[in-house]
């Protein structure tokens, strides 16, 4: 019996370092895939995206993805739609912001205290917009980094991809140096 | 971009990966301590999805990009844009000069990945030097200030 690749959802966050709300779409994005929904996420690399990179685009084709964007130029959900498809869900970190009445983002470099506030928030969004797309629900979506399911994956529908589209792209981690290793997995590398 | 600014600093942007946060903190570095007089940020993205702001300071400035990996997604992106990269860096290449100094943590850098990017920034910073007597028509170099 083959083992077959679980369905995870790819995030994609626009990581604009010339603004606050960019680093809060990045921070946002690192506290998903690390802390609230390792086993269900990939991050999906969006300079290797654009610059062609086969594995992230293949990946943004067939599975589900979310958009993180730090402003209304929404760079991040453009670029997925434009060389894959449209993304599953899609943020606006200045929405959220709006939203939730939060103070003045500062320090693109360092967030103040608003900026990390924001991130809690906007990673909170995301993975809940995770066990949406993964039919995830009840206990099993609220299980501490979405790793109570170490059995795998076992929401509404198969869960599984066919093996068909089992991705690899053995570039997009730029091997070869372990010191730029990824702890978490990169859409290329499912 | 302010006029006397001169160096558009492009980094990969990546962050998925310890040497992506290395090349951000190196750009964060020169732009906001070494020389933030005579450098800007430009993001990849921006750049890449058609931003006039973007582009026309990559057009107009000379410009420098900062590559997590040997992918080199941000040289190849700011080319592929159309543009010319002036001087192109890799966190890649810092490391293999400075081996003692490995890189870890994506969130946060350990102290050797704080060191490296200080290490890269401060060639980067060099090379802005350099290319603000190449192109001496926008002001001053704030080289001393640092």
């Amino acid at each position: 019996m083959p083992i077959l690749p679980k369905k995870k959802v790819g995030i994609v966050a626009c990581s604009g370092e010339e603004m606050p709300e960019g680093t809060v779409s990045r921070v946002a994005a690192l506290k998903v895939l690390e802390e609230l929904r390792p086993n269900y996420t990939v991050t999906i690399c969006l300079p290797l995206f654009l610059a062609g990179g086969e594995g992230d685009r293949a990946f943004a084709r067939f599975y589900p993805t979310v958009a993180i964007d730090g402003c209304e130029k929404r760079c991040a959900a453009l670029a997925t739609e434009m060389y894959s498809g449209k993304p599953a869900a899609s943020i606006v970190v200045t929405e959220v912001i709006r939203r939730n009445g939060l103070g003045p983002i500062r320090g693109p470099r360092r967030l103040n205290e608003a900026g990390m506030q924001a991130a809690d928030l906007v990673a909170q969004e995301v993975a809940h917009l995770v066990d949406e797309l993964l039919g995830r629900t009840g206990r099993e979506a609220r299980g501490r980094g979405g790793g109570g399911d170490r059995r795998g994956f076992r929401g509404r529908g198969s869960g599984h991809f066919p093996l068909l589209l089992r991705l690899r792209h053995p570039g997009a981690e730029g091997g070869g140096e372990r010191a730029g290793g990824h702890p978490h997995r990169a859409a290329g590398h499912l | 971009m302010s006029p006397n600014r001169r160096v558009v600093i492009v980094p990969c942007s990546g962050i998925g990966k310890t040497f992506g946060t290395v090349s951000r903190e190196a750009a964060y570095t020169v732009v906001e301590d070494l020389r933030p007089d005579t450098t800007e940020l430009v993001a990849l993205s921006l750049l890449v999805l058609g931003d006039e702001e973007a582009r026309a300071a990559v057009a107009e400035h000379p410009t420098i990009t900062i590559d997590g990996c040997r992918l080199a997604c941000a040289t190849k992106m700011v080319q592929e844009s159309g543009f010319t990269v002036a001087r192109s860096f890799t966190v890649l290449d810092a490391f293999r000069k400075h081996r003692d100094l490995k890189p870890e943590g994506i969130s946060s850098l350990n102290p050797e990945g704080q060191k490296l990017a200080r290490v890269l920034a401060e060639e980067v910073a060099e090379a802005v030097d350099e290319l603000a007597k190449v192109y001496p028509d926008n002001g001053g170099s704030d080289a001393d200030s640092a």
